[in-house]
């Protein structure tokens, strides 16, 4: 099978985050990026896919330098060759990226596509679907089981409460979260071997952004509230105040 | 200047989703801030019955009826397709949908084929001097971004339990229109062949108002009795810190934080969470929170309007005792 994940370096879940200068944009300089954890999981299903199927897994990302982090850290895991869509621009709008994306991924004979569900960062979570909307392929989001096989798809999906359950031809998106699969950590021999493993860089000019971002801000701190006491004994005066002060019981 | 705004709700089991009257909440205040305009509704059922009445109730002008077999389930490719017919009926300069499992799904597929600008997430939104802006967390909730849009319509995916709901008004009336869906193979190539309920009668840890959610001082999954008792008596939907869910005591659809669900309940409690950031991201936006922890120093305290020090094997008891006797 011809399997793509797509992939995207972004800032540590554990990083302090500062506003920049300008207000609008995030200082990144003192920030330690990772791969998405969602796409952990994506990676997995592509490999987990790949060992039932055969063929070949490719990373794709799109940024600037950094993205090719991302690259290395899929082949680590074992994806055969990486494709670096190179800009410098920001690519805050998810569309814009779809668009991209759906344009590379477009005609290159793919059976699946994985994605994570989203970025930490943007949190957008749409790249996925804007690309299989594009490409006029089914997609599937937030698939939490997937069974592949020649030519169809079937499994289920979260959704509040429970998970629905699809069945889908191929080619098809996926995009995976946490419970689909356990990633596998990367090993020192595939980390040797991802060094020589191929990245091929394609320089690309993204359409300009329909979404702009106007200001970025700390969202208001929560006060720290009482400590209404210790132990048991606290329980009467918490139970009043949630009624008669918060009004939330 | 006027704007017309669509509102798509969601109906699982042939009732509305309260996310769908959040959306008519925030879809009358921006058509009154633009200065005027018509509020419209896109349905996607199999059945109607008594939805449209409920709508007109809840805010709507004008009810958008896509009627289909294939919407007694989601059905992601017809449902875009409906949204994108209703846009065009109604000329719709702004999209609401909520931001709910079917919401995130369906909001990127309507802006690939509406080549429209879509905010996920949505915590505020306005309109200005002609202009749309809306504030999202991003960062795991560490910032808030406001983004603007180009082009129309604007599509802004809004976080469910946020925004303010009208209080219902039965003399209110909305035309009705059937709305014909045009559905080709594209569509119907993705099917969902069932849905499962797996959380019984608690509501859905994003959903409900009230949250009781236990960590790392739970210590076991059986403990987690103690708070399906005070969720039983709350009718309180349960979640889990990260910690609790790797450690196999809990679902990970139960996760609250930056890698699972982001809440915003009216209430809500954590029980032995030390609440570390990535936890803090997926709650902090309560309205009020109670943190029930034995480390005194323990950073959840510093985000909780109340809280008790002490062994939560002794305060949840106390707690579940304490409430039974007052209901």
């Amino acid at each position: 099978m011809n399997i793509y994940v797509c992939v995207k370096q972004v800032p540590d879940t554990e990083a302090r985050v500062q506003v920049g200068g300008d207000g609008k944009s995030i200082d990144s300089a003192q920030i330690n990026t990772i791969l998405n954890p969602f796409d952990e999981f994506a990676v997995e299903q592509a490999l987990l896919t790949r060992e039932q199927h055969g063929g070949e897994v490719v990373a794709l990302s799109l940024g600037d330098d950094g993205a090719a982090a991302a690259i290395r850290t899929a082949m680590a895991m074992g994806a055969d060759k990486g494709i670096h869509l190179k800009t410098d621009q920001s690519a805050d709008d998810p569309l814009q990226v779809g668009k991209e994306l759906a344009g590379q991924i477009g005609g290159s004979g793919v059976d699946v596509v994985f994605f994570g569900k989203q970025a930490v960062g943007n949190e957008h979570g749409q790249v996925g679907l804007i690309v299989a909307e594009l490409l006029a392929v089914p997609a599937i989001s937030e698939v939490s089981s997937l069974e592949v096989s020649a030519g169809s798809a079937s499994g289920k999906r979260e959704i509040e409460g429970g998970s629905e359950s699809f069945e889908t031809p191929l080619p098809a998106v996926f995009t995976t979260q946490k419970g689909l699969n356990e990633p596998r950590y990367p090993s020192l021999k595939g980390r040797m071997a991802a060094k020589k493993k191929p990245i091929e860089v394609r320089e690309v000019t993204l359409d300009e952004p329909l979404l702009t971002v106007e200001k970025i801000s700390y969202p208001p701190e929560r006060s720290r509230g009482m400590i209404v006491g210790e132990g048991a004994a606290a329980v009467p005066e918490l139970v009043r105040l949630l009624k008669e002060e918060a009004k939330v019981l | 200047m006027a704007i017309n705004v669509l509102v798509a709700v969601e109906v699982r089991d042939g009732e509305l989703k309260k996310s769908g009257r959040e959306g008519l909440g925030l879809a009358r205040k921006l058509v009154e801030q633009a200065g005027g305009g018509e509020v419209a509704v896109v349905l996607t059922v199999d059945s109607a019955a008594e939805l449209p009445a409920r709508l007109a109730a809840a805010g709507a002008d004008k009810v958008l009826v896509a009627l289909r077999s294939e919407f007694a389930n989601y059905c992601p490719g017809g449902f875009a397709a409906a949204v994108a017919a209703a846009c065009a009926n109604v000329s719709a300069a702004v999209v609401i949908i909520p931001a709910s499992a079917l919401g995130k799904d369906l909001a990127p597929r309507v802006s690939a084929r509406l080549g429209a600008p879509a905010a996920s997430d949505c915590i505020e939104a306005s309109f200005a001097d002609g202009k749309l802006t809306a504030t999202r967390p991003a960062y795991g909730g560490k910032v808030r971004v406001t983004v603007s849009f180009a082009g129309e319509p604007a599509i802004l995916c809004i976080r469910t339990n946020v925004f303010d709901t009208l209080p219902a008004d039965s003399s209110r009336n909305a035309v009705v229109q059937d709305l014909p869906v045009e559905l080709g193979e594209a569509e119907l190539k993705l099917k969902i062949t069932g849905v499962e309920r797996t959380s019984g009668e608690r509501p859905d840890v994003s959903e409900a108002d009230i949250v009781v959610s236990g960590g790392r001082g739970m210590q076991d999954g059986e403990n987690f009795a103690l708070l399906e008792q005070l969720a039983q008596s709350l009718g309180a939907g349960i979640g889990a810190s990260r910690a609790a869910v790797d450690a196999g005591w809990r679902s990970h659809g139960d996760q609250v934080g930056q890698t699972g669900k982001f809440v915003s309940p009216s209430l809500y409690v954590a029980c032995g969470i030390s609440g570390a950031v990535q936890h803090l991201a997926g709650m902090a936006s309560a309205k009020v929170i109670v943190a029930i922890n034995k480390d005194a120093e323990a950073p959840i305290f510093k985000v909780a309007n109340y809280g008790v020090v002490g062994d939560l094997f002794e305060v949840l008891p106390a707690l579940n005792e304490e409430l039974s006797k007052q209901s």
